[in-house]
């Protein structure tokens, strides 16, 4: 039993992560069907300008947790606009061109920023400082769950629900769903498209940037390539919610987090990716359009 | 007119290249060690930033008006633009065959003029001709996303390999061996994913190339694990025996002579019955079913028949490189493969051939920019997307001209 | 439909003809830098993966080629020829290194140093071979390369899997005494080779048992359940096969998770960047290696050229590029050109002073005299194990 719980949790802090960036991707999806394989990388140059603030920081003398918290701002903001600047460049002028157009200029965009970040930086493994630090009370309960996992456990909910409040009830998030769901009418009722394009990708690209600083501060180390994994991972959790949906991004994060560490636990983790991918396909064909995500009847 | 332009082109090119040198800043310029605590600033790079970037921006929106101005004549929706001065000349068959007859005794003079390594890495452009070729049945005739392509290839490779290492079978007794296997593995991943739509047929699919990487990765006694097989018989000739060089030669011609079939196929295909069955699933899948085409078949035919030239060409490439491990068939191979197929120009048999070339060739003859080459790489792929986004060379529809004089008026 | 396949068949010459005007271009260069290689120059390739997501092993190879080539150089290069080097990336991908190294060999370059992986390595070998190219690889490490005597053309700097599993495993259980032993590598073929011949040398020694045995997703975002499995296995030592961000990763998961077990590990390892990344929890964690001794001024003044002309510190197998480089380069001075035949016969024959020894190549390829030896980290640095 103890066995199964140490491996619950942690599916559970490994999902959650997983649920942090699949976020950005279904937020993306949902309002102009793109799969944005530029997502991890906006995760990655999150971490990095975490990275750089920390160091900076550092060498001022700063506490670790305001460190912490600022470096978490600060990439949050470079993040969105990085988010913002790919998204003029890249997709906009796609909007009207065929399908996969913007998909495969999105593929040249994930190669493009991971050789600009080696070619800026360093191609080699960058220390990360470990700004979080370790609770008293949690001590006793480490070998289930450190204060890291913790954290992003509580930030990643926190997030969620902070997201579903605005989609539901701002202005903004009422124009986002407007266009989600047609944006040929929402143009017509006066919301304006671009505009809500931009903040999707800017508030997508953000939360990537707070899980990217978090798992490096946990890892303590990044480099160029991180976001590729990851990034594939959120996208799988996304498609297993049901892209588009929000509580299904979470949902789909925490499954797949379970999956990998029981297949890991009681199998092996030789295995475990396999698994990941077999539940994927398995799930999608019972319910095609994922566990959360809007069963549509096809138009005639 | 013109001054107006060029004066807002240069205001905007201003704010994009601020903007762009503020983004990449904290990368570009600072550089910190958290262990030794020290921080470098590398205040040059912000300055080649600011000029690189305007310079940049002003040629990004030179084109940008010039796409926007010339999409107005033919960006209409509904018709087929007529096609340009210079494909009318190409059709003209004075001019076509010639061409033609120039074209083939190029390439196959191509070894004896070259070096090795023009033929050698001319032979990988010609691989991923046919694949792409192969995917754009599936993806580019029948609209059926498939990102996980590259396991077919996987397939029709590590069946020459084992059975070349176990049984010492030779290539010409694997290579249709290889072909029957991936359109086996085709159907296999046909059958779960026929209710799946669009982007969630991507990620199925996407996983179903993972998990036979991974497979291989794992499964030591079967296919060696990340070790791979090595000394892989290169093809032979009744019992002949080349050099590497010879047996470049000989690699080419056989690739060339699948080139050419494989055109000659696909473009029959494309206008069979069951090419036309594969065009009306991709524009309206209910509507295709209404017109009594089944639809199932269909599906399980397109995935099959793609497969089955990622089955052959995986044996070619076993052979050709005489070693392989499941590091060549990672996702971005596939996406590589995929962007071949989109770049080239969807369902364009020419523009296929045009992106393969592009996008294996380009990287190596970038090999003298180095470390910079896979960066221009990822920005060449957005720059074509965005200024050609139906592809190097647009597919054209076959158009019918039917007398539309409406039956009841005479 | 004529006119459609006529003109795909038209597609294809004009890729043809757009062939021919950068084929052309090429080979006028190759030509030119045939000239001046034969004339004053000595070209080496460096190939390996120099972009994707394995640059972080390739790069260093490359820099302390540079850096070798510019001491030389400075020094009025080999025999009044300066030494050139030429990059070749292969992303260590086989077919990628099968491009680079016909590219190398179209360019009539007979030296090489590199490849980087050992599957690169593999496929590339054949094409050197049949061209009598010299090629020594700083981190190539599987045990046939050099134990099959398929590769007359190949030397290597780094010692094999073979010899490193097995250090790792009789350490283990010779020296730690331990009695279960969880195994766990990266897949990739490095770490699995050397997670394989660890586990037939435990088998064989049967001192201790192996309780586990996994390979876990490099690059993944966290490792806790490898962790809680390897608590569960009650093994009291770990072994891992594989590079330093993964063994860093797993590391600092152990000690969170409240698993202080000894780490054993490889020279993939046994770089300074893993002490940097793994902070305090790198304390205590055992790699085997080439001894390179603390005063070895070599090596010392290797790594200040490098902070200097780089930037930053050398990444992993720097010191056994940096002495490829310079056995390779010393070999051409002794043999007085580089045909292949005395090159190769200088390599076996010459000893040469490096980072990792005084050294020389025995006749299957493997560096003779180097002394490999255990390391543990004690006060953030890798000290001997006597």
């Amino acid at each position: 039993m103890e066995y199964f719980l140490q491996l619950f949790f942690s599916g559970l802090s490994k999902g959650s992560v997983y649920a942090l960036i699949a976020l950005g991707y279904t937020m993306v999806y949902g309002i102009i069907e793109l799969i944005n394989f530029a997502h991890g990388e906006i995760y990655m140059i999150g971490a990095f300008t975490g990275l750089i603030v920390a160091g900076l920081l550092t060498a001022l003398g700063w506490p670790a947790l305001a460190i912490l918290a600022i470096a978490v701002v600060v990439a949050m903001v470079y993040s969105g606009a990085y988010g913002y600047t790919v998204e003029k460049i890249a997709y906009k002028p796609l909007r009207n061109a065929p399908r996969l157009a913007p998909l495969i200029s999105a593929i040249g965009m994930s190669i493009f920023l991971q050789n600009y970040v080696m070619l800026a930086q360093t191609p080699d493994f960058l220390p990360f400082p470990r700004l979080i630090p370790d609770l008293a009370f949690m001590q006793k309960y480490n070998s289930f769950l450190g204060t890291s996992d913790l954290l992003i456990i509580v930030t990643s909910i926190v997030v969620m629900a902070a997201l579903n409040f605005f989609i539901k009830f701002t202005r903004m998030g009422k124009a986002m769903r407007a266009t989600a769901q047609n944006r040929k009418m929402a143009m017509l009722v006066g919301v304006n498209v671009d505009q809500v394009i931009s903040a999707t990708f800017i508030i997508g690209s953000s939360l990537a940037a707070v899980g990217g600083v978090l798992i490096a501060s946990h890892m303590g180390q990044i480099n160029f390539y991180i976001g590729f994994i990851a990034g594939l991972k959120a996208f799988t959790a996304a498609v297993l919610g049901g892209i588009g949906s929000i509580p299904g991004a979470m949902l789909g994060g925490l499954v797949l987090g379970w999956t990998e560490s029981f297949a890991t636990g009681y199998v092996s983790s030789d295995y475990e990716d396999v698994f990941a991918f077999l539940l994927l396909v398995l799930i999608l064909i019972f319910r095609p359009a994922g566990l959360l995500g809007k069963q549509r009847a096809q138009k005639v | 007119m013109a001054s107006q332009q060029l004066a807002k082109n240069f205001k905007q090119s201003v704010v994009a290249a601020l903007w762009l040198s503020f983004l990449t800043m904290p990368l570009m310029v600072i550089r910190v060690d958290t262990v030794e605590k020290t921080i470098t600033w590398r205040w040059m790079h912000l300055l080649w930033m600011l000029v690189g970037s305007f310079v940049l921006a002003l040629v990004w929106y030179f084109l940008m008006d010039r796409r926007d101005r010339g999409g107005a004549n033919d960006g209409n929706l509904n018709t087929e633009a007529a096609p340009s001065r210079f494909s009318i000349w190409l059709n003209n068959p004075r001019v076509a065959r010639p061409l033609m007859a120039f074209g083939l005794l190029f390439a196959v003079a191509f070894p004896f003029l070259f070096s090795m390594y023009q033929t050698n890495i001319l032979i990988s452009a010609l691989i991923y001709v046919v694949l792409g070729l192969g995917l754009n049945i599936t993806v580019g005739l029948a609209g059926l996303l498939d990102l996980g392509y590259v396991a077919f290839y996987a397939v029709g490779a590590y069946a020459y390999a084992l059975l070349n290492y176990h049984f010492h079978l030779g290539f010409w007794a694997v290579l249709p061996l290889g072909g029957i296997l991936g359109a086996f593995f085709g159907i296999l991943l046909g059958f779960p994913v026929l209710r799946l739509r669009g982007d969630y047929l991507a990620i199925v699919t996407l996983g179903f190339g993972e998990i036979v990487r991974l497979v291989l990765q794992n499964w030591d006694a079967f296919s060696f694990g990340p070790s791979g097989i090595s000394n892989i018989a290169r093809p032979g000739f009744f019992g002949v025996t080349y050099s590497v060089s010879q047996a470049t030669t000989y690699i080419y011609y056989i690739m060339l002579a699948f080139v050419l079939l494989t055109i000659f196929v696909t473009a029959r295909l494309k206008d069979s019955r069951i090419g036309r069955a594969w065009l009306a699933l991709r524009e309206d899948e209910i509507a295709c079913q209404a017109m009594g085409i089944d639809n199932t078949k269909a599906k399980l035919l397109a995935f099959a028949m793609g497969a089955t030239f990622a089955g052959f060409m995986g044996v070619v490439f076993a052979a050709k490189t005489t070693f392989i491990n499941p590091a060549s068939f990672t996702f971005m191979e596939s996406a590589m493969i995929l962007a071949i197929v989109v770049l080239g120009g969807m369902g364009s048999i020419p523009g296929v051939i045009l992106g393969a070339f592009l996008l294996m060739l380009m990287p190596e003859y970038m090999r003298a920019f180095s470390q910079y080459r896979m960066l221009l790489f990822g920005a060449t792929m957005i720059v074509v997307m965005v200024f050609r986004p139906q592809g190097l060379i647009k597919a054209r529809r076959k158009i019918y001209k039917v007398n539309t004089k409406p039956a009841g008026q005479a | 439909m004529k006119a459609r396949w006529i003109l795909s068949v038209a597609g294809v010459a004009m890729a043809g003809l757009l062939m021919v005007g950068c084929g052309k271009k090429d080979e006028q260069k190759t030509d030119a830098a045939n000239a001046t290689a034969s004339s004053d120059k000595i070209v080496i390739g460096v190939a390996g993966a120099q972009s994707g997501d394995l640059a972080s092993y390739g790069l260093p190879t490359l820099n302390a080629a540079k850096l070798v080539a510019k001491e030389v150089n400075a020094k009025g290069g080999i025999n009044g020829k300066k030494v050139e080097i030429l990059p070749m990336d292969d992303q260590c991908k086989p077919e990628l290194a099968t491009n680079a190294a016909t590219k190398l060999v179209s360019e009539k370059v007979n030296l090489v140093i590199g490849h980087i992986c050992s599957g690169a390595t593999k496929a590339a070998l054949p094409i050197y071979k049949d061209a009598k190219v010299i090629v020594i690889s700083p981190s190539a490490t599987s045990t046939e390369l050099t134990q099959s005597g398929d590769y007359p053309n190949f030397f290597r700097t780094i010692s094999y899997d073979l010899v490193q599993g097995k250090a790792g495993a009789e350490f283990a259980e010779n020296t730690l005494h331990v009695k279960k032993v969880a195994i766990i590598h990266d897949k990739g073929d490095y770490g699995k080779g050397i997670a394989e011949s660890a586990k037939t040398a435990l088998e064989e020694g049967k001192q201790a048992k192996v309780v586990l045995f996994e390979g876990i997703t490099p690059g993944g975002v966290d490792y806790s359940a490898v962790v809680q499995k390897i608590k569960n296995s009650g093994a009291d030592c770990v072994i891992f096969g594989g590079y330093h961000p993964e063994a860093s990763k797993i590391i600092i998961q152990m000690h969170q998770k409240g698993l202080k077990i000894p780490f054993v590990s490889d020279d993939g390892v046994k770089v300074d960047t893993f002490i940097k990344t793994a902070g305090a929890d790198a304390e205590g964690v055992y790699a085997t290696g080439p001894q390179i001794l603390a005063d070895n001024a070599i090596y010392k003044k290797a790594i200040e050229d490098h902070k200097k002309d780089f930037g930053s510190d050398p990444g992993a197998f720097f010191p056994q590029a940096y002495a490829a480089s310079q056995a390779l380069m010393n070999a051409v001075a002794k043999a007085g050109s580089t045909d292949y035949d005395k090159v190769a016969a200088a390599l076996r024959s010459e000893y040469v002073e490096t980072p990792v020894g005084k050294i020389k190549f025995d006749s299957k390829g493997d560096a003779e005299g180097v002394s490999f030896s255990v390391y543990q980290v004690k006060n953030g640095k890798y000290e001997l194990v006597k």
